[in-house]
């Protein structure tokens, strides 16, 4: 009989015991308001440690501080004179730089000629840090607004050519082959399979870019910039106004958070299919 | 329209995948390729469609295709390959953007394709909502769409269950029907083979050599009866003999690849 046990078997063999529940692969999943609830948790935190004198507010000012200050930069009409340059920056720059590794993103990614020149020069420039090319762009372009926009463009061109190439050869094969089955031209196959193929990696390229157009907006602000956020939070830091200070990094920070926002709603709008 | 394979051969750097094969599909018959693992089948088809140029030999049309087909070859695949950003109904009216139909010319054909299909009621689903036997039913019906004189079918099945498989091979049994329309049916699956074709072409292991033609004697109608599934079987049964010791070959051979 198999379902018998073999003779010689003790009770403890022939005991029912559960199999154990090992694990259903790594989901990590996340709670909705786990991360708004653990924000409010730090900055309470560093209220009462700035309130209660546990630290120095000239070293970190509470939040209250920053909060006054970021109030007192509205209200003065200085933070609309700050964030205005900056966004202009930010906008030009990136319009330009996302147009320009748009075009060449895809020229890479469907030509053969442009492939082999492009990866080269993209492979050798895509490295530099290109606030390093600041004072060469404003011996070409003179001080004023267009080297710094130039820089941040360039900063973005890069970034933007790579995810959209990248993009391009990610669109399954077999659906070009398909459109070319039924004689689709060549343009239609591009508009209608490769763009909304390449489309996950190119605005997943736009998160990454408005992170370096933010970056090197601020860090050519501080090198020569009158306004401007970076060279608001540059002035600030030399006159230890560290209130000021951190109401500059705090106005960079809800800037990227309403970027990344826009993102999610392109994503949901244009990636729906997913 | 006849469609001919004027000895192809291909290679793929130095492997040699076909070899001078030849055969002419009538029209409105179905002629299924059969034969081991890597012996080419694919390959075939895509040279026969216009997807791959042969090392030598070439793909060849004979007659007029019928005045109302907007893409007399078309492709039934495999993986369906639908666009996963379109819905069912855009989906089945890619093909004809590019053509000279007007928009209501095209909801015309698009309506009638998803109707022999049994997809009116699905046409603003999306492809991940679908199950595979459902897409596949897509791909077909945008095949239709553009009245093909014949349809290059690649494996269109072996992505399935056995359950959708079947159901699907009824449909195709229904579209052939009236002899109006042609086919290629590339298979591994000889019982496919034998339900549908009219002629098989069974090939060698690899570089796919013609080994031999097996007309089956029957009509496709013929084949749904129960009295005729000993004559099938018996079909099937002299197909794999011909293919069984150089399939056992090439499954090693993949294995050792």
């Amino acid at each position: 009989m198999l379902d018998r046990a073999p003779a010689g078997t003790s009770a403890k063999d022939e005991a029912v015991r559960r199999v154990r529940f090992r694990g259903a692969g790594f989901v990590p999943g996340s709670s909705r308001f786990g991360g708004w609830i653990a924000l409010a948790l730090v900055i309470a935190i560093w209220q009462a440690a700035g309130s209660t004198g546990l630290v120095n507010p000239l070293f970190l000012p509470p939040p209250s501080a920053i909060a006054r200050a970021i109030y007192q930069l509205a209200i003065s009409g200085a933070l609309w004179q700050h964030l205005s340059a900056s966004l202009l920056r930010i906008g030009v720059g990136w319009l330009l730089g996302t147009a320009a590794g748009v075009a060449v993103g895809f020229a890479i990614g469907l030509s053969r000629l442009a492939r082999s020149v492009g990866i080269t020069f993209i492979s050798a420039l895509f490295p530099i840090p290109k606030i390093a090319l600041l004072p060469l762009l404003i011996l070409w372009l003179g001080i004023g607004e267009e080297p710094k926009i130039a820089t941040i463009a360039l900063g973005v061109f890069f970034s933007t050519a790579i995810s959209v190439y990248s993009g391009v050869d990610a669109v399954p094969r077999n659906l070009i082959r398909m459109a070319q089955s039924f004689n689709v031209p060549f343009a239609t196959i591009v508009r209608k399979v490769v763009w909304p193929g390449a489309l996950p990696a190119i605005l997943a390229g736009f998160r990454i870019t408005s992170s370096v157009a933010l970056l090197l907006v601020v860090s050519a602000e501080m090198i020569g910039a009158q306004y401007g956020i970076g060279a608001f939070v540059l002035q600030a830091g030399n006159l230890m106004q560290t209130d000021q200070l951190l109401a500059g990094v705090v106005i960079l920070s809800v800037f990227g958070l309403i970027v990344g926002k826009v993102i999610n709603w392109l994503e949901i709008r244009l990636l729906h299919w997913r | 329209m006849d469609l001919i394979a004027n000895h192809i051969t291909h290679r793929f750097g130095e492997l040699a995948v076909l070899d001078d094969v030849s055969f002419t599909v009538g029209a409105g018959e179905v002629v299924a390729i059969v034969g081991p693992s890597g012996c080419g089948k694919s390959t075939l088809l895509s040279i026969l469609g216009g997807l791959l140029l042969p090392t030598s030999g070439a793909p060849e049309l004979r007659g007029s295709p019928p005045a109302d087909s907007l893409n007399p070859l078309t492709f039934v695949f495999q993986d369906f390959a639908l666009l996963p950003w379109a819905n069912v109904e855009e989906n089945v009216e890619f093909p004809l953007l590019h053509t000279q139909l007007s928009a209501v010319q095209r909801r015309a054909l698009v309506d009638d394709a998803l109707r022999r299909t049994g997809l009116t009621d699905f046409r603003k689903t999306y492809p991940k909502q679908l199950s595979g036997g459902m897409r596949q039913r897509v791909g077909i019906s945008r095949a239709l769409a553009v009245r093909p004189a014949i349809l290059l079918m690649d494996e269109p099945l072996s992505a399935l269950d056995s359950q959708t498989r079947e159901l699907l091979m009824e449909d195709f049994v229904r579209l052939l029907a009236d002899g109006g329309m042609g086919a290629v049916y590339v298979t591994h699956n000889l019982e496919e083979a034998a339900r549908l074709a009219d002629r098989i072409v069974v090939l060698s292991r690899r570089p796919g050599r013609i080994r031999e033609v097996v007309s089956v004697p029957m009509t496709r109608t013929e084949r749904g009866d129960i009295a005729a599934r000993e004559k099938l079987l018996a079909l099937q049964n002299q197909i794999w003999s011909l293919i069984r010791n150089e399939a056992i070959d090439a499954e090693r051979e993949v294995q050792h690849a």
